[in-house]
């Protein structure tokens, strides 16, 4: 592992030596941050505090085509995947998701379009310094300077950034950049080590999962989810801003004769989620699909993959219409335990 | 291995023959198709209780039984009632059209643990469609198997699919094929109520016996119910799950039952591991 430094000054100059690849940061869109592809000679300040939309669609696009046909013919043609793609500046929490979902991703079967895009992409963090206000990666896993699923971290240390890379991909942005770069010593390190440890501390809100897992099988029928899901719209929003969902749908589209099958988010929020096409439904009513969201996060996921399905970000909590809080959703599990 | 490469990609098959197994609107149609490709058709292989995403490019895919055993030969068989948008398309699919396939997909009954054993299978509907694999793997490896017996019912004698095939084993000491509708008909020769009844009044011994059980979440249920009463214990009991699907590989997220995918996980199911699913028979 190389730690090296970057002057904030030649921060400009840093994302243009990236060009040739689609670099994609942070920006603002309307009154909300979204990551977007860097136009040329452009290099946004990494001053924010998450974006809304998580940056799973660097991997994981929202509408992605899998195959190209001509109507009427049985020829089908994959889309060509090639370009090398840098997201800079994506929070230790949704690295960490991308690294939680490519498990699933990766499970016995690759998923090609995903595990080449990950391929294809080096993922460069950006450590947390102030938390936002319903941020409980800690509680679950993660921090503000998370490594997990990163190739790069960056940790603001004022007047510089610290780089550490993780990875191959990460070593080769570092060696490509070099000539911007000084040799970091054990003060900077230490340094970040108390503005990491400074930002733990200002993370407020915590969530106790112990025996969450083992427990949620037995309140299969408890009223607690009548009680969590009275207010729920199911409008989907918790799960179209969470970095760890990754349920797809699968459709054919046709324009004249080109044709194409792509997929695009899906939620198990929504009721024709699960329908099947006799009309039956076996979770007929929000009720049973918050219990299968909050299920399968803190449950089914560990039962396969031995990691909890949510790293803490708070976006469900912060976006929700209804002000349905994932940390209250989890204490009222653990007290019904 | 060509099929493996992306997993998303079907392959044109040609349908050979089809026929119709019911009538009415939500009518059956069978379709026997071999892929075009001969290192697809080769490369292929599959065992009795996996699925395959078929479809039409344009409309979509569903999941669907492979309804014939491996031991039959370098085709495969579909039988697909008349549903929704992409049965519906494939229902248009004549001798000669192309329907595009992948697969195979999910777990398998176990046919080779169940060697030695008797294997009974009772099927509702629809419901006979994976059954129809096992009977025939069993047919074609008699050997290796203490018999086997078939109960299979519908509503009506024009809802039992498979109907041709019947006869031959009753010509055979060690198959029985126990047939069952639910109202009486006219020149109707077989038993007429529920399968769960006929399943009691069968009385067939739990002695060294895998019980396989497909149809109606109803007549599933009382199956069980049944089985249970028989002296069957959860392990020797199997039956298969279905859900919504899109992608077969375990990925989309929508077919779980519990922690389990019932694309990738099942569809087969030992009643053991099934009966501690919560959402199993939701």
């Amino acid at each position: 592992m190389s730690a090296m430094l970057l002057n904030k000054e030649k921060w400009p100059e840093f994302v243009k030596m990236l060009a040739g690849k689609k670099v994609l940061a942070p920006q603002a869109d309307g009154d909300a941050m979204r990551f977007a592809a860097v136009a040329e000679g452009e290099a946004p300040a990494l001053d924010y505090n998450n974006t809304r939309v998580p940056p799973k669609g660097a991997l994981f696009p929202q509408t992605e085509t899998m195959l190209k046909f001509q109507s009427g013919s049985e020829q089908v043609e994959e889309p060509q995947l090639d370009q090398e793609t840098v997201v800079l500046g994506l929070r230790p929490c949704d690295a960490r998701a991308m690294a939680i979902v490519e498990k699933l991703f990766k499970w016995d079967i690759d998923d090609p379009y995903f595990v080449r895009r990950r391929d294809l992409t080096t993922l460069v963090g950006l450590a947390c310094i102030e938390p936002g206000m319903n941020c409980f990666c800690s509680s679950v896993g993660g921090g503000p300077a998370s490594t997990e699923g990163l190739d790069m971290l960056m940790v603001d240390l004022g007047e510089n950034y610290l780089l550490e890379a993780f990875t191959e991909k990460g070593e080769a942005l570092l060696a490509e950049t070099k000539d911007l770069l000084e040799e970091a010593g054990d003060v900077q390190l230490k340094e970040k080590e108390k503005v990491v440890g400074d930002a733990e501390q200002k993370i407020k809100r915590k969530v106790d999962t112990e025996g969450v897992p083992e427990g949620l099988p037995g309140l299969w029928e408890d009223p607690l989810w009548q009680k969590v899901s009275a207010s729920c719209l199911g409008c989907g929003t918790c799960t179209y801003l969470c970095p760890t969902c990754h349920c797809f749908d699968i459709q054919d589209e046709t324009e004249g004769f080109d044709a194409r099958r792509c997929r695009m988010w899906d939620s198990c929020m929504f009721d024709e989620y699960t329908m099947h096409t006799s009309g039956h439904n076996p979770r007929p009513t929000r009720r049973e699909r918050t219990r299968n969201r909050i299920n399968h996060k803190y449950g089914y996921y560990v039962d396969k993959f031995d990691v909890i399905a949510c790293v803490g970000c708070g976006r469900c909590t912060n976006l929700c219409p209804v002000n349905i809080d994932i940390i209250e959703t989890i204490r009222q599990v653990k007290e019904a335990l | 291995m060509k099929t493996n490469t992306n997993p998303y990609i079907p392959y044109p098959a040609t349908v050979e023959e089809t026929w119709y197994e019911t009538g009415g609107d939500r009518c059956i149609k069978t379709f026997k198709v071999v892929f075009d490709d001969e290192e697809v058709r080769e490369e292929w292989s599959h065992l009795p209780g996996q699925c395959a995403m078929i479809g039409v490019l344009g409309v979509g895919e569903s999941m669907i039984s492979i309804s014939c055993s491996p031991t039959e030969g370098k085709f495969l068989r579909f039988s697909v009632m008349l549903m929704g948008k992409v049965t519906r398309a494939l229902h248009q699919l004549e001798p000669g059209d192309k329907m595009m396939v992948r697969g195979p997909y999910g777990n398998s009954f176990p046919v080779d643990e169940w060697q030695g054993k008797k294997i009974l299978t009772i099927g509702g509907g629809i419901g006979q469609a994976p059954l129809r694999p096992i009977v025939e793997y069993v047919k074609a490896n008699q050997d290796k198997y203490d018999g086997l017996t078939m109960i299979y019912g519908a509503r009506t004698s024009n809802d039992l699919c498979f109907k041709g095939e019947f006869e031959e084993m009753s010509k055979c000491d060690d198959l029985a094929c126990h047939l069952t509708i639910d109202v009486e008909e006219e020149d109707w020769e077989h038993n007429v109520g529920f399968v769960p009844q006929m399943l009691l009044d069968l009385n067939p011994s739990p002695e060294n016996t895998i019980a396989i059980t497909c149809g109606p979440p109803i007549m599933i249920r009382f199956v069980l119910e049944n089985l249970k009463k028989l002296g069957f214990e959860d392990d020797q009991i199997y039956t298969t799950l279905e859900n919504r699907m899109k992608c077969g590989i375990g990925k989309c997220g929508r077919c779980n039952a519990g922690n389990m995918y019932v694309c990738k996980d099942g569809p087969v199911f030992n009643y053991a591991v099934l009966k501690e699913i919560p959402e199993a028979f939701a």
